[in-house]
């Protein structure tokens, strides 16, 4: 293997990798706070997508329109989500808010491809985000430029948001302990609901990117990169943002090596991701950056 | 609330029992329809639908009863499709099946319906293993062996090739039957043991080839033979060209749906796959009224497998009709004598495999649009 040929195998590990890190912020940010895996995450993913789809495609809203467009709806949904889903059992057993996320998961797949159908539908994808810059012999898209930048802003303003504002310290007392928080005056609900509305938003702001990425939306497209992002996160230490973001990098880097360095070992691409979670559980069960700290119980 | 959620269950409770009343009431020969209508498939599974339910229209008798029409999802998944076609074997009791689009999923169904001994009629699947030792699969398209050998004469005559590289969806049966075809005629043809240069495998549901992409790049190859499904192959070809592979891509029947050009866009101008079928070059008088029902009733241009699911059911009711009766092993011994059987997508002669024998068509994308390009005969 020539160095052109691992600078373009680097390059789309990069693009891959970062994708899985914006997505993965968003998983990582709910459970930092609520203690929650909120399973649906992958399909409010795919949701935007299809908002941008319909946006675009079917009324011919301009995408710079669309896109903000798109972040607010999936925040509402988000919000909706949790309204529905979650508030209802509060208080009851870890076990049933994660059984009910993955109902609300199931439901979200299943009205998809009832209302909107099975088939696969096109992305719309403005020319100036796909475009291809040659650098040397290597090709690379702008959106694998532009992925990394968004991930850094999102990066920046979430954990501004986290520590720096009054929101974000009710979220982390929220997060400490919801009792106390609302003896001291927190608005405990509003506090949750708008942590899933900003976890939603970024799941947006990621199936736009996946979107112009990959331009091909379906009611299961949030399965696996869900699940993947979900990894990602554990890889990093879930609950830790920064740790979604290296853990991200980590696997999109790293399955892009598999199948570059290994081509027959391809078809266990996303073993591999699966096989990475074992020996992380096995071997550093809080992640790479996770905190040393027990969970409460 | 409660008494409210109690009404709607009774009301639901009601109109599937009127619903099974209605069925059962009247007087109806069942045919069953097995396809994808949900997942990856789902695209083609639709395709095919569309040219069955029109055939049925056409011709919504024989032997003076109604013919009903039973669609079972098989949502693209292998397990779904055998219990989808357990359903229609043993809980519907149809007379004969039409399906799969999708090789795997037509060889999920292919014990559930030797065993229950009922005749079933792929309409594009083109796997030689569907029909392998079951008696009871039939199928009114060529097979793989052909496609494959079609593809490597072209990619060696026409476009000069002399290095190819394979990209090839490890998880079908279909991708990897082609490919392997592919493979062995395209080294006889150029008499090179090493002419293929790389072989790169993907999972269905895969988004991400850059890795594989970017391998093939480095060998550098003449032509690039990718069969797969259309939603994958679409991504395939789009990233190929964004990694500056400039490579003429190739492949089978499955790329020709809408959704292979709305998501290949500019990408996929000029890729080149074998079919069966060209609305521009009617062959028999059933093709000119499949074409003009067809551009009357959906409005566009039809895709080879609708007419292969068209033909797929007047098949079968030719043979229910020199049967004279609903026996599904009457029904199957007539549909083995079939001969000179004139369909939309070709005169139909089933061989001793029963599979059909007919010629291929060279389509390529140009301008956004499938474009007839040759038309190849059987050996």
């Amino acid at each position: 293997m020539t160095f052109d040929i691992f600078l373009q195998h680097l390059t789309n590990g990069i693009s891959l990798g970062s994708l899985y890190a914006l997505i993965a912020i968003g998983y990582t940010m709910v459970y930092g706070i609520l203690r929650l895996i909120n399973f649906a995450h992958g399909d409010i993913f795919m949701m935007a997508t299809y908002f941008g789809f319909f946006g675009v495609m079917t009324f011919g809203i301009p995408w710079y329109i669309v896109f903000p467009l798109v972040l607010v709806l999936t925040a509402l949904l988000g919000m909706g989500v949790e309204a529905t889903a979650y508030r209802p059992l509060r208080d009851a057993p870890k076990i049933s808010i994660l059984i009910s996320a993955i109902g609300a998961s199931f439901l979200l797949e299943n009205l998809t491809t009832v209302l909107f159908g099975g088939v696969p539908k096109p992305f719309p994808t403005p020319e100036v985000f796909t475009d291809v810059v040659q650098v040397g012999t290597v090709s690379i898209q702008k959106l694998t430029f532009y992925i990394p930048v968004v991930t850094g802003i999102c990066l920046a303003g979430l954990l501004y948001l986290i520590n720096r504002t009054k929101t974000g310290m009710a979220m982390r007392a929220v997060s400490r302990d919801h009792e106390t928080a609302r003896v001291m005056g927190v608005n405990v609900d509003r506090t949750i609901s708008l942590t899933f509305g900003i976890g939603s938003l970024l799941a947006a702001v990621g199936g736009i990117m996946w979107g112009m990425k990959f331009p091909q939306i379906a009611p299961l497209m949030g399965v696996m990169p869900g699940l993947k992002c979900f990894i990602a996160a554990v890889i990093g230490g879930i609950g830790n943002i920064g740790g979604a973001v290296v853990g991200g990098f980590i696997l999109g880097i790293g399955e892009i090596m598999l199948v570059a360095f290994l081509p027959t070992l391809t078809g266990y691409r996303d073993a591999f991701a699966f096989v990475l979670l074992i020996v992380i559980l096995l071997y550093k069960p809080t992640g790479i950056m996770g905190e040393k700290i027990a969970e409460k119980v | 609330m409660k008494r409210g959620f109690a009404l709607l269950l009774a009301m639901m409770i009601v109109a599937t029992l009127f619903a099974t009343v209605g069925v059962q009431g009247a007087n109806v020969i069942k045919i069953g329809v097995f396809e994808p209508m949900t997942g990856a498939n789902a695209a083609g599974g639709q395709l095919e639908v569309e040219g069955i339910k029109l055939a049925n229209k056409l011709y919504p008798t024989v032997l003076g009863s109604k013919v009903q029409l039973v669609i079972a999802d098989n949502k693209s998944d292998k397990v779904e499709a055998a219990t989808a076609a357990a359903r229609l074997v043993e809980k519907e009791k149809v007379t004969a099946i039409i399906g799969s689009w999708g090789s795997s999923l037509s060889m999920a169904a292919g014990d559930i319906v030797k065993n229950g001994k009922v005749p079933t009629v792929g309409a594009s699947c083109t796997n030689p293993l569907v029909t392998q030792g079951n008696e009871y699969y039939f199928r009114v398209c060529f097979i793989d062996p052909f496609q494959g050998t079609v593809m490597a004469n072209y990619a060696f005559n026409k476009l000069k090739a002399k290095k190819a590289a394979i990209v090839q969806e490890v998880s079908n049966d279909y991708a990897v039957g082609l490919a392997k075809f592919f493979t062995d005629s395209f080294k006889k043809l150029t008499k090179d043991s090493n002419c293929i240069v790389e072989v790169a495998n993907y999972n269905t549901g895969d988004q991400d080839f850059s890795a594989q992409l970017t391998n093939i790049k480095a060998k550098n190859p003449d032509v690039i033979f990718a069969p797969g499904n259309f939603t994958e192959s679409a991504l395939v070809i789009s990233q190929a060209r964004k990694l500056g592979i400039k490579t003429p891509i190739i492949g089978g029947d499955t790329w020709e749906t809408q959704e292979f050009l709305d998501i290949g866009k500019a990408a996929v101008e000029g890729a080149v796959f074998s079919t069966f079928f060209a609305t521009e070059k009617p062959i028999t008088k059933e093709s000119q009224k499949f074409l003009a029902a067809y551009r009357k009733d959906y409005k566009k241009e039809p895709a080879a497998v609708s007419a292969l699911g068209y033909d797929a059911y007047i098949l079968i009711l030719d043979a229910i009709k020199r049967a004279k009766s609903t026996n599904t092993v009457k029904v199957r011994a007539q549909l083995a004598r079939t001969k000179n059987f004139p369909g939309a997508a070709g005169m139909i002669t089933l061989d001793e495999n029963r599979n059909a024998v007919k010629d291929a068509v060279i389509k390529v994308v140009k301008d956004g649009k499938f474009t007839y390009m040759d038309t190849i005969h059987p050996f």
